[in-house]
């Protein structure tokens, strides 16, 4: 397949890790931000090409990861109402709230269905005007302009009965925040599917006030590898700046009509994120000549106080402070079968995918 | 979740689009992206192509591997 396998080759891959080896000269710690390159590093073994010396730690970059238990507790309230079918991206069905989750109220005989996009949602509310249609709405910039577009396409069509529960999330005001905390991190390892969108230059912050590098990363092993060089460059260098890998697909601007989709439709807000707690301007919400399809607005639900599960370490997780191995519910009483915590759904989340790529060493 | 996937546009209908990624065919949104045309490859991700692919860029991407490999090692 063109773009993977040329990304892939075994040689590049080897001779990429001997450069980085002949270049590491101290300790580095990098911080992959995004839950897609957590999943392809483990998925290619990388860190047992890297030296010893360099160490990737996971950030919060998993949208069902970060996406708060009120927000579950939320959708399981709207789905006990028999004329409301709620449509949601897959692994969202799995996360425990509070007290239940959306497959445990399916097999009770709430209407969940699993949809691929805004847009297929949009499709099921047309086909159901009698039912109220609650599309959950998570993710970050590279997933806000596909609900954009389903929006303004609604409002067009005049189709009344669909609505968005909305937890989108924008990534800098996270990354900020890791950053005035207490961390290690030498520089990021930066979404390159959000970058797509927002244009690489979002990151700028980065280095310009906090001096530490960012290189905008692709998926695939040769990408990542590359990526690792450009960091470890930079940090011997003393030079931190913005760089991107990802060059094929990220600009410093990036993608301007998605980008205008975005801010037609969307205004910036404040934010709950798992671990990292409420994050100013971390997220988005409908603005208002379109919240006629905001749930929040029209239906507005009261949850009980949402609750964690006592012993989950999700959060300190999604901050890069904690490994899933430090963890006292992980492989005893949380796997993915019968997950506890987010990180241990999402196929992104640093549980599951220590799961099955580290435990099957 | 922000998996996003390199596939070929196929065919051009409005505002969607066929496009064959890995040997399956499906339908994607192509409203984000400018002068959208057959042949041309795109990320799709959840239902959008969000951005195209540049074939220059990804040229010049390998051409700096292939400058390294030849480096003295």
């Amino acid at each position: 397949m063109k773009y993977i396998d040329e990304f892939r080759k075994k040689d590049s891959v080897m001779k990429l890790a001997e450069v980085i080896r002949q270049n590491a000269g101290r300790d580095y710690t990098f911080m992959e931000v995004c839950g897609g390159h957590t999943a392809a590093i483990h998925r290619f073994g990388l860190p047992s090409l890297l030296p010893e010396t360099i160490k990737l730690i996971s950030g919060p970059g998993c949208p069902v990861c970060v996406t708060g238990t009120d927000f579950i507790d939320k959708a399981v309230e709207y789905s006990g109402d028999k004329h409301v079918i709620i449509a949601t991206f897959g692994d969202m069905i799995r996360v425990p709230g509070t007290a239940s989750s959306l497959e445990k109220e399916k097999t009770k005989g709430a209407d969940v269905r699993i949809v691929l996009s805004a847009f297929e949602a949009l499709e099921i509310a047309k086909a159901n005007p009698r039912m109220t249609v609650i599309f959950l709405a998570i993710g970050f910039e590279t997933t806000v302009p596909g609900t954009a577009i389903a929006i303004l396409q609604a409002e067009k069509d005049r189709t009344g009965n669909f609505f968005i529960l909305c937890a989108h999330k924008v990534m800098p005001p996270a990354m900020e925040l890791l950053l005035k905390g207490e961390t290690n991190i030498n520089g990021f390892i930066c979404p390159g599917h959000v970058a797509a969108i927002t244009g690489s230059r979002i990151f700028d912050f980065i280095p310009d006030r906090f001096k530490l590098g960012c290189v905008v990363s692709g998926f695939e092993p040769v990408d990542l590898l590359l990526s690792i060089l450009m960091l470890v460059r930079q940090v011997n260098s003393k030079s931190p700046e913005v760089e991107i890998q990802y060059s094929r697909v990220v600009s410093r601007e990036g993608n301007q009509i998605a980008r205008k989709y975005m801010d037609e439709v969307f205004d910036p807000c404040d934010a709950l994120w798992r671990g990292l707690g409420k994050i100013s301007a971390g997220g988005l919400r409908l603005k208002k000549k379109y919240q006629n399809h905001d749930t929040d607005v029209i239906m507005p639900v009261t949850t009980e106080l949402a609750r964690e599960m006592p012993g989950c370490i999700c959060g300190d997780i999604l901050k890069g402070l904690k490994t899933p191995q430090q963890c006292p519910l992980y492989l005893v009483k949380c796997v993915p079968e019968n997950p506890v915590g987010a990180c241990m759904v999402s196929a992104e989340g640093s549980c599951n995918t220590w799961y099955r790529y580290k435990n099957a060493v | 979740m922000c998996l996003a996937v390199p596939a070929k546009i196929l065919k051009i209908e409005g505002v969607e689009a066929e496009v064959s990624a890995g040997g399956a065919q499906f339908r994607a949104g192509i409203q984000m992206i400018e002068n959208a045309g057959i042949g041309d490859y795109v990320l799709i991700h959840a239902g959008f192509a969000i951005q195209k692919i540049s074939a220059a860029e990804a040229e010049e991407t390998l051409n700096l591997l292939q400058e390294l490999s030849s480096l003295n090692m």
